[in-house]
């Protein structure tokens, strides 16, 4: 996929967000810090711009033809049987028409371009990650350095990232608001996304797709660092984390609210591919005793 | 005996739910203590209950909708209060209520107020204005309102006794299977909208007959009133997609009942078939909903502008296309589940199609008030109030009809605040000026205009600021169905949102006083004439409130606007059509047939969401003898003398007649 420069309107847009509402926003899809996120806010901005254009001029002239032609008023010329005309009838089925033929090709193009399984451009190889969605938590595997983590996102900054995502209980939908692109998880499919961050930072991730009580709760931070950070991060979780074994994962599956981050240092090979095949059990769903029992450990 | 009810399901410990149920519970208890003792129980069973009149059904189906509608919006109030304290808090509404709140207020929204509302509307005026009786089926258009009853019963019902539904209006599996949704709440969820379900899909079978089959003579398609037109389009939805609803749910509950794999994502089973047949019905109701609210403003903007409806035939094409276009748009529910980018290419240009005809609609509105006599009445407000703010949810659906920018507002705030920007300007904006326009016709006093006008105004205000604010929050990335949130940035629009449903509140209000002061007022708000309006279409030909027959004689059509004709002919040469021969007029007889079948239908559903088989086998049994007694009765019809008929309709020329003396008087002078 190729991302364009940013124009200068969106820029302007940007810039003048803050200003308006004070502060730095820690999810504002306006103000993206990654190429996906960044040409959404794009194409969203500009289609935003064309129907302002249809629909401005329509309210007012709403609001102007009632007031004007409002019974009180004896300037009003009234034509009580004058109800065709051809030539408006050309203006008003070719005026949405040709809006549509215009948005429908930025539609179009937009959604191969931005379709979340193409790749981005890169020089540099994506880092591979599995995503999991539990009851109510993240798993984020990494398959090529052999590591886990739940409820955490480390990745390197500038350089993309494909997801592969899948669910082990109920739906969901993974999100990061500043970096673009949500993408659905379920049970038995996999989906692809593909993301990057352009720079080192701080970011937000969340849950979109409602899965129950402890739903809320299903945010994440996500951590773009640099490179030597991400190997850092690597280190200290292969150094000290414990390992995700089958009986670690069933563990995993059970309904929890906000669970602290954590780290595991290594991970039983194939256990993602064993997710999607349901070889590996899925989630048990609530506990007898309901959700009572499942109140927040605390922590994040 | 009683399968999984137990005392139990009561919610004893739990405050809120408790002191709900209860006050719902005496209000039911005393209005009907009240019928009772006050002595209204033959008279509402004899005229209300076992009426199969339209007109009658079409009131009851309006009175349910508004009572639904408070319902709905007291959920909403919850929802707003629960935000304004859950900002790095838990709130007051722990999620297991809270999701229950979100998911009823869904489904009391769409399936028991804004669906029986536009339903009520289309009973009350489509055979009025194609110049009928009655609809084509009577007894079953009774069956239908009872059972669409009998499911909002229910779905109150589980307030007190069990719990809703916690999936979201939705029930998407898997999270609704038995493993993830042990409760009951489901299943509340399933057979109210089963039940109901029938009764609608009933409506539009007799709707699609009563249009197709049973016009006044001369009236010809395309001289129906728009309404009329809309109507029709509506009901061919109905009738196309609630089957695949009733087929979905039902494949849901051989899920949860015998253990089925239909949804299940194991042993063949597949999540996605549901989402997918789901919003193969739901994209329909959407239309199902909009297109008799189009209709509605179509009437409203006519007649208060004193002028034909502009460029009717062109209005009639964009509904007729809106209506085939409705099925093909369902995969945009989908974009975000990684379908490539050919499919959702595809779809994103149908979806965006179809805001073809419904621009061309609001132009065509627009031309209509070109050139009149604009009456800024309360149901003009509204309907003005309709074409301001519906062109800002137009434009969002197109919005997220462009796959790269639903990728990011999938699921947001500001797609909760697209769907009610279309739905509550459209469907609820157009359900206030239909019940302003037509009340008189119903109950022959006009209602309250300075209270109705205070209701638009504080209402429209109150809808602007919560929706406006929900739109910000969607760009700053806040999703739905959160029952709590710890972002500092949503927090002020969050408290915007509380500020404007307050103002919503004050609209109620004016809602409910002005019904109150236009019954206290009747007198000086009666419509002697019954044509309160300078109608244009035939309902205004008759008496208000019409008599049981509508028209003492049919009424002959001689082109668009049949009304309008006639009455400029009476003005012109200041005298009225002359007398039609009376003659005797069948109707037919009041059926209990409706409110019996709904009460062993409620009996069933209630014994199936509790596993109590010996009362469901026992409410079905009795459902069908109910039919049976039906099918066996010998006389359907009663006969209405030709004197009657003679009287009821002198008493209206009468009144008639002086307000044209009046108009010559007035010429004259």
């Amino acid at each position: 996929m190729q991302i364009r420069s940013v124009p200068p309107l969106r820029l302007l847009l940007v810039a003048a967000a803050p200003a308006l509402l004070g502060g730095c926003q820690q999810h504002n899809l306006l103000d993206a810090k990654g190429p996906v996120g960044a040409a959404e806010a794009n194409i969203l901005i500009i289609a935003t711009i064309i129907m302002l254009a249809i629909i401005v001029p329509t309210m007012i002239a709403t609001v102007i033809f009632a007031l004007w032609y409002r019974e009180s008023n004896p300037k009003a010329l009234y034509r009580p049987d004058w109800a065709f005309s051809g030539r408006i009838e050309l203006v008003v089925w070719s005026v949405p028409f040709l809006t549509i033929t215009f948005l429908g090709g930025i539609a179009w193009i937009g959604a191969h371009r931005l379709d979340p399984a193409v790749p981005l451009e890169s020089d540099r190889k994506p880092l591979q990650v599995q995503v999991v969605s539990l009851d109510w938590k993240w798993l984020f595997l990494y398959p090529d350095q052999g590591v886990a983590s739940v409820n955490e996102l480390v990745v390197p900054a500038a350089t993309p990232v494909t997801f592969k995502l899948t669910s082990s209980s109920v739906w969901n939908s993974f999100f990061v608001p500043k970096l673009g692109s949500m993408i659905y998880t379920m049970r038995g499919m996999v989906t692809t996304l593909n993301l990057m961050a352009d720079q080192a930072g701080e970011l937000h991730g969340l849950s979109t797709h409602f899965s129950g009580d402890g739903f809320a709760d299903m945010h994440f931070p996500v951590r773009a660092v640099s490179d030597s950070d991400f190997a850092a991060w690597v280190n200290g979780a292969k150094g000290s984390g414990a390992a995700l074994d089958k009986a670690a994962y069933a563990e995993l599956t059970k309904q929890s609210i906000a669970d602290p981050p954590r780290s595991f240092g290594s991970v039983e090979p194939g256990l993602f591919d064993g997710i999607v095949a349901q070889t590996v059990p899925p989630g048990p769903g609530p506990a007898a005793g309901g959700v009572e029992n499942v109140r927040p450990k605390g922590g994040a | 005996m009683l399968g999984k009810l137990t005392l139990e399901a009561i919610p004893l410990h739990q405050p809120i739910p408790l002191i709900a149920g209860a006050v719902v519970v005496a209000i039911v208890l005393g209005v009907i203590a009240w019928i009772v003792l006050a002595g209204h129980l033959p008279y509402l069973w004899r005229e209300w209950i076992t009426s199969v009149d339209h007109k009658r059904v079409g009131v009851m189906y309006c009175l349910l909708a508004l009572v639904m509608l408070i319902r709905g919006f007291s959920d909403a109030i919850l929802m707003r209060s629960q935000h304004a304290f859950a900002y790095r808090a838990a709130g007051y509404l722990p999620p297991e209520h809270y999701d229950q709140i979100f998911s009823a207020h869904g489904v009391i929204m769409i399936f028991f107020g804004a669906m029986p509302f536009m339903i009520g509307l289309m009973n009350f005026a489509v055979p009025l204005q194609l110049g009928v009786r009655d609809v084509a089926f009577p007894t079953l258009n009774s069956v239908s309102f009872w059972l669409t009853a009998s499911g909002a019963l229910l779905v109150n019902a589980s307030l007190v006794v069990g719990e809703f539904a916690r999936t979201g209006w939705w029930p998407a599996p898997p999270l609704s299977e038995m493993t993830y949704s042990p409760g009951v709440g489901v299943d509340y969820y399933l057979w109210a909208i089963q039940i109901s379900g029938v009764g609608t899909l009933m409506t539009g079978i007799n709707f699609v007959t009563t249009i197709l089959k049973m016009r006044a003579p001369g009236m010809s398609y395309l001289r129906m009133p728009m309404f009329c037109w809309t109507a029709l389009a509506a009901s061919l939805l109905i009738v196309a997609a609630f089957p695949i609803l009733t087929a979905t749910l039902a494949m849901l509950s051989l899920d949860r009942y015998l253990g089925f794999h239909f949804f299940t994502d194991s042993h063949g089973g597949n999540s996605m078939m549901f989402m997918n047949l789901f919003w193969a019905w739901g994209h329909p109701e959407v239309y199902i909903l909009a297109l008799p609210a189009y209709g509605v403003f179509s009437e409203v903007i006519s007649t208060f502008s004193g002028k034909p409806l502009f460029a009717y035939r062109s209005m009639v094409l964009a509904t007729m296309s809106i209506c085939l276009l409705s099925f093909t748009v369902w995969l945009h529910h989908f974009f975000t589940m990684g379908p490539g980018g050919d499919v959702n290419g595809v779809f994103a240009i149908t979806s965006m199609i179809i805001a073809v005809p419904t621009g061309v609609k609001i132009f065509d509105w627009l031309f209509t008030m070109y050139g009149g006599r604009v009456r800024l009445t309360s149901a003009m407000l509204w309907s003005l109030g309709f074409m301001v703010t519906f062109v800002v949810g137009g434009a969002t659906g197109v919005l997220l009809a462009i796959p790269p920018a639903d990728f990011v507002l999938h699921n947001s705030m500001f797609l909760v605040a697209h769907f009610h920007n279309v739905m509550v300007s459209a469907v609820l904006f157009a359900a206030f000026a239909g019940y302003t326009y037509w009340f008189p016709k119903a109950f022959g006093f006009r209602l309250d205009e300075w209270w109705g006008k205070a209701a638009f105004w504080f209402g429209i205000t109150g809808f602007v600021i919560v929706f406006g604010a929900f739109y910000w929050l969607g760009l700053l990335g806040m999703t739905r169905r959160m029952q709590h949130y710890d972002v500092a940035d949503w927090r002020p629009w969050i408290l915007v949102s509380a500020f404007g449903i307050v103002v919503m509140i004050a609209g109620v209000a004016c809602t409910i006083i002005q019904l109150v002061v236009s019954i206290r007022r009747r007198e000086e708000l009666r419509d002697v004439t019954g044509d309160p309006w300078d109608g244009r279409s035939l309902e205004w030909a008759t008496a208000s409130p019409p008599p049981v027959f509508n028209f003492a004689a049919l009424p002959e059509v001689h082109g668009e606007e049949a009304y309008w004709a006639i009455k400029s002919r009476a003005r012109e040469q200041l005298r009225l059509r002359e007398e039609p021969d009376y003659a005797p007029i069948e109707m037919p007889l009041n059926s209990a047939t409706g409110f019996i079948c709904a009460f062993f239908a409620t009996l069933i559903g209630f014994a199936m969401i509790w596993y109590i088989w010996w009362l469901a086998a026992a409410g079905l049994v009795g459902a069908f003898l109910t039919f049976v007694v039906f099918a066996w009765r010998d006389t359907v019809e009663y006969e209405i003398p030709a004197s009657e008929v003679a009287k009821v309709n002198r008493a209206n020329r009468t009144t008639r007649l002086e307000a044209l003396q009046g108009i010559g008087q007035r010429r004259a002078a």
